[in-house]
């Protein structure tokens, strides 16, 4: 298992057809995590990154949503072409996900007791008495105070950081291999926030689980992630090792996004904004996606749609100027 | 409690009040110019408290959320106060208050002098026209149903005196200009725009009336990061060109930093800590602020590495039950018995009275010290 990825995903394609016509949401997306890995997986709301996750936990809404073609290995098999029965198996067992919102997430009227529970009963075969006690261990792991009076308790009457360690301890219940974290942190507050964060790269480590961490906060990223691959209008236009695409981003709109958040250490100037808006997924622009907004455009990349270049050992970007994004800073 | 002249709350014997007391006069005194650096806004001893009631016929009261509870500040002409905090700290409720759209348990906020909190009538109405807002959520704040021109235009059908029903589809065109909008948009509708468009339209709104003071309730939190920038951008150059005062309350600490010439944080109905951006954010004394800022992930892995995080145990408690003395009290490392008997006042901290430093600012701790947690060692 060292060298082989836990999750392999190849040439993904995902399209919505709506009455506004195909919206592209995803358009030949390629990565991989390895065990005890994090990859982040960063973007602007519309980027896919959420219908990628979807895509590979195969929860996705369809219709309208379609996986128009690609691969997704996850310990060497391709979840794509399993049966339905086979993939409900692998689900919170193999892989498990963590979702934004936890208030909608969780059964309002099911005890978060019984909700745990419920995932040892059906996975495991466990009778409702073991799988109680152990939902309480579970909910002690994740640091919820007085969990065993806290277990008959309803989603509603935790708060907001609470309900969403309650989350984490589903996501770990059956100890998966991998984890999804669609943005586990966006609804909470910063000092909450920190301390789900910490939370969830301790257990990774101890459980050496592979995570991917999907987020449009580049705060929360350079805090835990090992890769980052940069999302927009459907494509990783970017990936590198966390340290280098802060060091030097090799795509302009990475650069972009960069420049255009304040800084908490020293008041800044005026902010560079990317200028225009992201494309419409029904009508993306020929060449690159990025070209309207994009300071370096050159005629090349309104007509050719520039492929992941390869630019130091691990790191690629999708730019025809890739030397020159890197060497200006 | 201390005795010395230094440490002292903001009182109101130190507003400067209007004695203005006929209509006219009032109008006549909300009209006034204030001069760049003067106090405009002036918040005393502000306390919003949401009764808790048992019962369905025979209501009775049983508790209170205190929502605000005590908050005192100034907004200075042209400036920008920022007021950070985490959910439920009160900071949206101190700008419903100060629209006037919820009436204040107790306190005053003076505004030019006058306590808006005990006017009505025309006087409250040339207040609000004066005073406006921005809201966070661009979905929800703009009706679907009305064209973006007749958004725009709403508040003329209010105050008529600022534009003449002839000039009102002009002046419209000139907003949408001024925000960076397409004038021929004017015939359409919410819906046609994205979320960094439509914030633009509530701006506009905002500034229909020419008011003084924009409050700004979490005005770019709804935008992704790189329309947030343009948003940003915006609103610092209208600010230029109207000459207006802001109160821009948000959760993101760096945006804050950003935009605010003062930032207020605040915890629990309660201020924490005020001073201006270089005081609070390189030179906090108040160990919530420092909790807060060193809590903030740093887009920056190497800057990361050398900065010393604070994590905070458990979570903010229910504002219906709040802990006595200092709020934070639950949650701090330093706590210690004289936390839990004595409220700190909003006060510069005696170990820095008179002391040139940037510490010397206002802070609501009985152990306040400088802590550096924004940059690396």
């Amino acid at each position: 298992m060292e060298n082989t990825a836990l999750l392999e995903v190849r040439d993904l394609r995902v399209e919505f057809r709506t009455r506004e016509g195909v919206a592209k949401a995803v358009n030949g997306v390629s990565c991989t995590v390895h065990a005890g890995q994090t990859l982040a997986v960063l973007g602007e709301s519309g980027s896919g990154k959420s219908v990628t996750a979807q895509a590979v936990m195969g929860i996705l809404d369809s219709p309208p949503g379609f996986v128009t073609g690609g691969q997704v290995l996850f310990q060497g098999r391709d979840l794509l072409t399993m049966g339905e029965e086979q993939r409900r198996r692998l689900r919170g067992a193999k892989l498990a996900m963590i979702f934004q919102d936890a208030l909608s997430a969780l059964n309002p009227v099911m005890t978060v007791g019984a909700q745990l529970a419920e995932m040892y009963q059906v996975h495991r075969g466990m009778s409702g008495k073991e799988a109680r006690a152990r939902a309480v261990q579970l909910m002690d792991r994740v640091r919820i105070p007085a969990a065993k009076e806290r277990v008959n308790d309803y989603p509603h009457q935790f708060s907001g950081g609470m309900r969403q360690r309650i989350m984490i301890a589903m996501a770990l219940a059956l100890e998966p291999d991998l984890i999804i974290a669609d943005e586990p942190t966006t609804a909470l507050d910063v000092t909450v926030q920190a301390q789900v964060m910490d939370l969830l790269a301790e257990l990774r480590r101890e459980f050496n689980m592979g995570l991917i961490l999907i987020t449009h906060d580049l705060g929360v990223v350079a805090d835990v992630a090992d890769r980052i691959a940069v999302m927009y209008a459907g494509r990783i236009v970017e990936t590198a090792p966390v340290h280098q695409l802060y060091e030097a981003p090799a795509h302009p709109y990475t650069r972009g996004l960069l420049d255009s958040i304040p800084r908490l250490d020293r008041k800044g100037q005026r902010l560079h904004a990317i200028k225009g808006l992201p494309p419409s997924l029904t009508a993306i622009p020929p060449g690159c996606p990025f070209n309207p907004r994009c300071p370096r455009a050159q005629d090349i990349c309104r007509t050719d749609r520039p492929p992941l270049f390869p630019v130091a050992a691990g790191r690629t970007s999708a730019c025809h100027f890739w030397k020159d994004t890197l060497d200006a800073r | 409690m201390a005795e010395t002249a230094d440490v002292k709350e903001p009182n109101v014997s130190d507003v400067k009040v209007s004695d203005a007391s006929t209509t006219a006069e009032v109008e006549a005194v909300l009209d006034a110019p204030v001069e760049r650096g003067e106090p405009i806004l002036q918040v005393r001893n502000l306390v919003k408290h949401f009764p808790l009631t048992q019962g369905i016929l025979l209501k009775k009261q049983v508790g209170a959320v205190k929502a605000v509870d005590g908050v005192s500040f100034d907004l200075y002409q042209g400036e920008t106060l920022g007021i950070v905090g985490e959910s439920g700290c009160g900071k949206s409720t101190v700008a419903k208050l100060l629209m006037t759209l919820e009436t204040a348990t107790s306190g005053e906020v003076f505004y030019k002098g006058q306590d808006i909190t005990k006017l009505s009538g025309r006087a409250l109405k040339a207040v609000r026209r004066n005073i406006q807002m921005v809201f966070q959520d661009p979905y929800t704040s703009l009706n679907p149903r009305m064209t973006v021109g007749d958004i725009i235009g709403e508040p003329f059908e209010i105050h008529p005196e600022v534009a003449p029903k002839g000039d009102r589809r002009k002046r419209v065109q000139e907003l949408l200009d001024v925000v960076g909008l397409n004038p021929e948009y004017i015939n359409r509708y919410p819906h046609q725009f994205s979320g960094g468009q439509r914030q633009r339209i509530g701006i506009a709104r905002g500034l229909a009336l020419n008011p003084e003071i924009i409050i700004c309730d979490e005005p770019v939190s709804a935008l992704d990061v790189s329309v947030q920038a343009q948003v940003v951008n915006l609103m610092e150059r209208l600010q230029d060109e109207f000459n207006l005062s802001y109160i821009f309350i948000a959760h993101d600490l760096s945006i804050v930093r950003h935009i605010s010439d003062r930032v207020g944080v605040m915890y629990l109905g309660k201020m924490a800590e005020i001073g201006t951006d270089v005081q609070i954010y390189d030179h906090p004394t108040h160990p919530y602020t420092q909790a807060l800022l060193s809590a903030v992930p740093v887009p920056d892995p190497e800057a990361r590495e050398g900065r010393e995080r604070i994590i905070l145990t458990g979570d903010v408690p229910s504002p219906a039950n709040p802990p006595s003395g200092c709020r934070f009290r639950t949650r701090c490392w330093k706590a210690q018995d004289k936390c839990a008997e004595e409220v700190p006042l909003l006060a510069v901290p005696e170990v820095f009275a008179g002391k040139q430093t940037p510490a010397a600012h206002e802070s609501a701790c009985h152990f306040a010290e400088e802590k550096d947690v924004v940059h690396a060692a």
